[in-house]
């Protein structure tokens, strides 16, 4: 049940960022636009804060880490060291490790072994902040409710990472308005996985969507430890205009005990294309839908599952081609005739 | 870095063919003076050496594309073509304009000129489609050639005064005149068409920077054009056929003949049907089995082979309750909205504005531009080969040469000799002169079409311009400076295992390489086999069901076969050039119609 301290997908809009994170409200605007998400809950800035507040009844925290000077790096690797350690260790107050623990449950009432994504979901909204060393810690195929509350404080840690310290310390950012979300997420057995995006990257075209997907987990895509397959297709008409069938050699895959490693792509399947003409149709259909839901450009991760069914991972608004202003291609003319004259005036 | 095509002068004439070359008249033969300028090859028109007759079609061609451009529209960049031959194959160069003054002097003209046509297209069109009726009635009034051993009694009693004879002459120039004055209607508003068409083009290659070619024309193309009507004639053929419960007759491999007559067998049932056969032949079976430039592009009145072969799988899909019909309303539905979604994406309302007055004009313009080529390149350019063959007929039964079809390998200037030979000797009473004078140089030029089909020609000659800025060559033959520096470093590049064409309808297809020179061979090919051809063209559509993808080596992406593959949900690749000497028969290929790829798998 969504709480002050739990809140599940389906409960969630981006109009919760402010508690729930970028990552969490998207993917509950997704989950209640109808997109076949993964299940999961955010766990809330408000437990991040109710943790915050045990850890400073045992010692002051933020006060010392807004009196560290950015430019002393020995200071704030100093402070860093002792801070991760004790978000680390400290136990979290009862009532947070009991809703945790319930939340988990309920994610993994079949099985409580299931594997789970464990991820930061930032609460500010701004990209350039957002990509800061810290913010976007992913803990893939996570097992277990204890190994899901360990992932949790890792991600609630980062924020006391020597990058993360140092950037606040040199930005002047107050301590008191610094929070973190946790998504906490079925994790997708991807057969294959990738980004999409429906604008072109590389021209700006809002009719065509760019497809980039390899064998196994998606991290390895998006991390740019291999080189994906790509795809562009008519995002109106479907037709598939450009295929590049990459030599994928290696993927990313889960470990029994839990994460994951790279492995050698099986040499049967390096050179043979990840997705299908009906799943290059499937995608559209889904980026469409995502695309219309929010009224702009979207950039998205998905995966299809060993049986082949298609999950979507993640959901931003393209920031790039739509932050320049977009010019006329054309003017009106009066005379709508003299518009043939770029054809048949000559270069001028 | 200098680039240049091997200069005219360095071209050798295949040994041996020298008189066979010096057939073609003397304004076609390259001179001294060519080596200044870039002349390409015309494959896109003439992908095989020319007969000696059938390049009156360049000739009458130009002159028509010429007057249009320079004399009657005036484009402001642009004149006519220029055309030369060596062999076998037609060579053009475009007299492009650069000096400003003219330029303006010319745009001046063409405002007034052009914008009339635009602004009247509706009824001009209309009225061109009455004159092209009008032209066919009078071809088809020409009469039957006749050299009676006497003349004929009611017309010297008629007080007629003029032979039998004269009228061969008389025919024979009106034959030619027809054909020279048709295409005169063929360009009329072909450049203006195309014109308006690519001005939308453009804009949405703008707006849409990874739009493909025929996302655009699906937004432009039209349901109701001609082309379309051999191919629904068939279809309702099929319907009739169940309807009348004939269809037995109708098996796969039964000659048309022995199909005929069984209907025949079948009584007065059998008999409707033919009279619906009839029916439909005239007109709409006069389309070619190519792009109708060379007199063995026989058509399907012509030819029954080819209708004939895909009734039988029509009437099985009537008999399994397809109807056959072209959904057009929701095609025209499925155009409407898809214009909608892309006018949704473009980023300004000036653009919306913009291409809302840009998709108009090109929608005013398309009947034509899909229209004109049953009138013009199937309907009337049939009856004048058939005309032509006629006088084959005539000639060859007073032993002028053996076949009717050896007429071809006489130009149009000496097939009027031949004629006035003819016309002598039954006036003398004397034998003529032709039975010594042609079957030796009809024999030579034989040999010579032989020579040159297996001789390679560079894709164009002469140095290459900075620039081309002239659309008639961008429009009809999407010949540009990028293009240019693709065929120089193809020249350079020797063998690779790839070949690209237009993308003419998406999907992606591997299978076995099916070479169909012609439309005999079209029995070779398996149901599953991709079919690899010098043309595609819509009157072969019925095969289109049997096979996997289609490959050719000219089309581009105005042309019909990509509208038509894209209906049958066929991938294709057009206009690769060289598809059919590079692919070997038998050979697996993959072809991947949406991005104008095919590769040679083995």
């Amino acid at each position: 049940m969504t709480s002050d301290l739990i809140g599940w997908f389906a409960d969630l809009t981006l109009a919760d960022r402010p508690s729930v994170g970028g990552k969490g409200g998207s993917l509950g605007e997704l989950t209640r636009a109808g997109i076949a998400v993964p299940g999961g809950f955010v766990v809330r800035t408000a437990a991040f804060e109710a943790f915050i507040g045990e850890l400073e009844r045992s010692g002051s925290l933020r006060a010392r880490v807004e009196a560290l000077a950015a430019e002393d790096l020995d200071a704030i690797t100093a402070l860093s060291s002792e801070l991760v350690a004790r978000v680390q260790q400290v136990p979290l107050p009862d009532v947070l490790r009991a809703a945790l623990a319930e939340a988990h449950g309920k994610l993994c009432a079949v099985d409580a072994g299931s594997p789970l994504a464990v991820r930061s979901s930032a609460t500010t909204e701004d990209a350039e902040d957002a990509s800061f060393a810290g913010l976007q810690d992913t803990y893939l195929w996570v097992m277990g409710s204890a190994e899901v509350e360990r992932q949790v404080r890792s991600c609630w840690a980062s924020l006391y990472s020597v990058p993360s310290i140092s950037y606040r310390r040199r930005q002047g950012l107050p301590e008191a308005g610094v929070a973190m979300a946790v998504v906490v997420q079925r994790m997708v057995d991807a057969r294959c996985a990738g980004v999409m995006f429906t604008r072109s990257p590389t021209s700006g075209d809002r009719s065509v969507i760019v497809i980039e997907g390899a064998w196994g987990l998606g991290s390895a895509v998006v991390s740019g430890e291999v080189t994906p397959d790509r795809f562009v297709m008519g995002k109106i008409t479907g037709e598939i205009t450009v295929r590049e069938i990459r030599d994928k050699h290696v993927r990313h895959v889960p470990l029994a005990g839990g994460g994951t490693a790279e492995q050698e792509t099986p040499a049967e399947l390096r050179e043979v294309p990840c997705l299908s003409d009906e799943q290059l149709q499937q995608l559209r259909d889904v980026a469409r839908r995502i695309e219309k839901h929010y009224g702009r450009p979207q950039d998205i991760e998905w995966a299809f599952d060993q049986e082949g069914t298609l999950r979507i991972l993640q959901s931003r608004p393209e920031t790039v081609w739509s932050a320049r202003e977009a010019a006329p291609v054309a003017a009106v003319k009066d005379n709508p005739l003299h518009h043939v004259m770029s054809i048949f005036g000559g270069r001028n | 870095m200098s680039k240049a095509f091997p200069l005219p002068s360095s071209l050798k004439v295949v040994p041996g063919t020298e008189r066979a070359q010096a057939a073609y008249p003397y304004y076609m033969q390259f001179g001294p003076e060519d080596d200044q300028r870039f002349w390409f090859y015309n494959s896109m028109h003439f992908p095989e050496p020319m007969h000696a007759f059938d390049s009156v079609t360049g000739e009458a061609a130009y002159c028509a594309l010429g007057a249009a451009n320079t004399r009657v529209h005036c484009l402001p960049t642009t004149k006519g073509i220029d055309e030369r031959i060596i062999n076998g194959r037609v060579y053009i160069g475009g007299i492009g304009v650069t000096d400003p003054a003219e330029i303006k002097e010319r745009t001046d003209e063409f405002v007034q000129r052009a914008f009339y046509y635009y602004e009247n297209w509706e009824k001009l069109y209309a009225d061109w489609k009455l004159k092209m009726r009008t032209l066919i009635e009078d071809a088809q009034k020409l009469p039957p050639l006749d050299l009676p051993k006497y003349e004929p009694l009611e017309n010297v009693r008629a007080g007629r005064g003029i032979a039998s004879n004269h009228w061969l002459l008389d025919t024979y120039q009106k034959t030619l005149e027809g054909y020279f004055r048709m295409w005169h209607h063929h360009f009329e508003f072909l450049l203006l068409g195309y014109g308006a068409y690519l001005t939308f083009f453009g804009f949405c290659k703008k707006a849409f920077p990874e739009i493909s070619d025929q996302s655009i024309a699906r937004m432009v193309a039209g349901m109701e054009a001609e082309i379309f009507r051999p191919d629904e004639e068939l279809r309702r053929l099929a319907r009739v056929a169940v309807q009348l419960g004939v269809e037995s007759p109708f098996q796969e491999g039964v000659p048309v003949q022995t199909v005929l007559e069984s209907l025949k067998d079948l009584g007065a049932q059998g008999q409707k049907w033919l009279d619906e056969l009839e029916t439909s032949r005239n007109p709409w079976f006069n389309v070619n089995v190519g792009d109708g430039f060379y007199h063995y592009h026989r058509s399907w009145n012509d030819d029954l082979s080819l209708p004939f072969s895909a009734l039988p799988s029509y009437i099985r899909q009537v008999k399994a309750g397809d109807s056959l019909e072209r959904p057009v309303n929701q095609l025209l539905e499925e155009r409407v909205q898809l214009i909608a979604d892309y006018r949704e994406l473009l980023g300004t309302d000036q653009d919306r504005a913009a291409f809302d007055q840009m998709i108009a004009l090109a929608h005013r313009v398309f009947p034509y531009v899909e229209g004109h080529k049953f009138y013009c390149e199937h309907w009337y350019t049939n009856l004048f080969f058939n005309k032509i063959r006629e006088f084959g007929r005539l000639l060859a039964g007073h032993g002028f040469f053996a076949k009717e079809e050896d007429v071809f390998h006489l130009t149009h200037y000496e097939l009027k000799s031949a004629i006035v030979d003819l016309m002598q000797s039954w006036s003398a009473g004397s034998p003529p002169r032709g039975p010594a004078h042609w079957p030796a140089l009809v024999a030579e030029r034989k040999a010579a079409i032989q020579a040159w089909a297996k001789h390679d020609t560079p894709p164009a000659l002469g140095p290459v311009p900075e620039i081309i800025d002239d659309p008639a060559i961008v429009m009809l033959w999407g010949i540009t400076r990028e293009s240019l520096d693709a065929w120089l470093s193809a020249e350079s590049a020797g063998e690779t295992k790839e070949l690209k064409g237009f993308a003419a309808s998406r999907g992606v297809v591997e299978g076995t390489a099916r070479i169909v020179k012609s439309v005999d061979e079209i029995s070779r090919l398996r149901d599953g086999d991709i079919l690899v051809c010098q043309v595609t063209n819509p009157t072969w559509s019925p095969i289109f069901r049997k096979i996997a993808a289609a490959v050719s080596d000219i089309g581009g992406s105005m042309s019909h076969a990509a509208i038509v593959a894209r209906e049958y949900g066929l991938p294709a690749v057009v206009g690769t050039g060289t598809a059919t000497r590079r692919i070997r028969d038998g050979q697996r290929i993959r072809v991947d119609g949406g991005r104008g790829i095919v590769t040679l798998l083995d």
